[in-house]
């Protein structure tokens, strides 16, 4: 049969973002895709070097919109890493309430727009409306419904108030019922079941071979989630559970989302009841040259910064790795072979956010050629080539 | 007022672009649409196509593979039309007004009508700068610029 290429973007009515998907397609069924992207990129790496080290929290904040304290957080550890230092007790706690109050929001849009990639509009209308909660509950927090700009090397910006802690216990505790009622909703709806069940499986073996994070993994049976292999924050402090289901198809995956909602919110609880009291900053003056790394578990996976410090006060080289590089080049086990109406959701499922994956496009000089890994590793053969001629060994 | 326009003000339907934003100001338009705010009573519908819309949204701060295609864009859009930047990286580029990839802000590409600051800027802020944009166009307001590229 005749091959015939299907064209998802870059500015497609389904996405927020603009990224470009390439199905190649048989009849109904896929049998190969392509990913470009690029289409985001906005240069924050050199824009992060050129600012100093407390400038810096607020660009990496800007790297995407929903992640916007996995960023930060990362980037704040990395930097506590080079000097290296631990942050006071309280700090821990508040940074881990707002990580938790990120989770929940993050993963109540995923299941909103997952509603709606099915058809199921009344799901995206409902989980958004819920997710107003735990806006104003972070509104009351920090100030702002998205970008919070709590996070500084070596603590926190603002300190949490005796007075509100109360009120945010009462928004984070009314999603509970709704969201449980939502889970069996979906456990018992057989429409659903039949869309989403037995889709786009992600097996244990190709979970661990293409590195899935996050979510993605967890759904597959792969139990890795940096809050319980290396803690950080309060996490080893409170009492949680790890949701890992076995079967890795789209259900799994929404199944993880809610029960990790239900244990994001169980988290919070705990941090905010038992907020100790002290310093909420150590006041870094100075960073000394040197190198340090810093993961957490985002919403959608591990995020991954490394910061390089020469002594001044900017860094000298910041690299950021957000969870969906690692993520996304399972589709190219979850969705070959499977029809293009299936597309969308085994698409979907892995919580995909290009803002965070964009670092990197190389043009050449023209701007009409983007090249890709194979091509820059010629490139570097090349020129080692060159230099090998140039000093003739 | 021309007849085209005064049509359009009863239910303007609206695409929103996103030329390289940080996803927030594309989340807060939606929130506009869910039942919170509720943008529809107002009969406002978010458009799937640019060929159907007759106002564009656009975030973010236009990075150098987006300012062709916003181009194009604005050309296939049917006239009369409004623009509407949304959020500080469409007014100015914000904080990557230094960076590699953002080489121009949104109204030095096309002609703008409303201006949305805020980082990203709340629904409600939003819902209050498309009611702006009516009151300008009822008012016949539109700035010599715009209304020749109209």
């Amino acid at each position: 049969m005749a091959k015939t290429i299907v064209p998802i973007g870059p500015y497609h009515p389904l996405q927020e973002e603009p990224e470009f998907f390439m199905l190649t397609v048989e009849g109904e069924k896929v049998v190969d895709i392509d990913v470009r992207v690029g289409y985001n990129h906005r240069g924050i790496e050199k824009l992060s070097e050129m600012k100093t080290f407390d400038q810096s929290t607020f660009v990496i904040e800007r790297i995407c919109g929903i992640c916007s304290t996995s960023h930060p957080f990362a980037y704040t550890r990395a930097v506590e890493d080079v000097i290296p230092v631990e942050v006071p007790e309280r700090a821990k706690y508040i940074r881990t309430i707002i990580a938790e109050g990120e989770r929940i929001h993050s993963h109540l849009l995923w299941l909103g727009l997952a509603g709606h990639f099915l058809g199921y509009n009344t799901v995206y209308m409902w989980v958004w409306k819920l997710r107003e909660e735990i806006l104003d509950a972070m509104e009351i927090l920090s100030g702002n419904r998205n970008n919070y700009a709590m996070f500084k090397p070596g603590g926190v910006r603002r300190d949490i108030k005796a007075e509100d802690i109360p009120d945010v216990l009462k928004k984070i505790n009314s999603i509970v019922p709704t969201l449980e009622m939502l889970l069996k909703a979906i456990a018992d709806d057989p429409v659903l079941h039949a869309r989403t069940k037995g889709i786009g499986v992600l097996s244990k073996e190709e979970a661990i071979n293409f590195s899935a994070l996050g979510p993605t993994s967890r759904a597959s049976g792969v139990a890795r989630d940096v809050r319980r292999d290396s803690p950080y924050g309060a996490y080893d402090k409170v009492e949680w559970e790890m949701i890992v289901t076995e079967n890795g198809d789209v259900f799994d995956k929404v199944v993880v989302r809610i029960l990790e909602v239900l244990e994001a919110v169980k988290i919070m609880r705990q941090c905010l009841q038992n907020l100790p009291v002290g310093e909420i900053d150590l006041n870094i003056k100075d960073i000394p040259p040197g190198e340090g790394i810093g993961h957490i578990e985002a919403p959608r996976g591990e995020t991954f910064h490394y910061v390089r410090s020469d002594g001044t006060n900017r860094p000298v080289r910041h690299k950021v790795r957000a969870p969906t590089f690692m993520n996304l080049p399972t589709y190219k086990a979850t969705v070959v072979g499977e029809t293009v109406s299936d597309a969308t959701i085994i698409l979907a499922a892995i919580d995909p956010c290009y803002c965070c994956t964009e670092r990197m496009a190389v043009r050449n000089t023209k701007g009409k050629k983007l090249y890709n890994g194979e091509d820059l590793i010629k490139l570097s053969q090349r020129k080692t080539e060159r230099l090998r001629e140039k000093y003739k060994c | 007022m021309s007849l085209k326009l005064k049509a359009l003000l009863k239910s303007p339907w609206v695409f929103h672009l996103s030329t390289g934003s940080c996803n927030n100001c594309d989340i807060e338009i939606l929130d506009c649409l869910t039942p919170r705010f509720d943008i529809e009573r107002f009969g406002m519908l978010l458009a799937g196509s640019i060929k159907h819309a007759d106002v564009l949204l656009v975030t973010g701060s236009c990075n150098r593979q987006s300012v062709i295609r916003l181009k194009r864009l604005y050309e296939q859009m049917p006239k009369p039309c409004l623009v509407v930047a949304v959020g500080e990286c469409s007014l100015s580029r914000g904080m990557f007004i230094h960076s590699y990839n953002c080489p121009l802000p949104l109204d030095k590409i096309i002609p703008v009508d409303v201006y949305i600051p805020g980082c990203p800027p709340k629904p409600e802020a939003i819902i209050a700068g498309v009611v702006k944009l009516i009151e300008k166009v009822k008012k016949d307001k539109l700035s010599e610029k715009t209304k020749k590229a109209k």
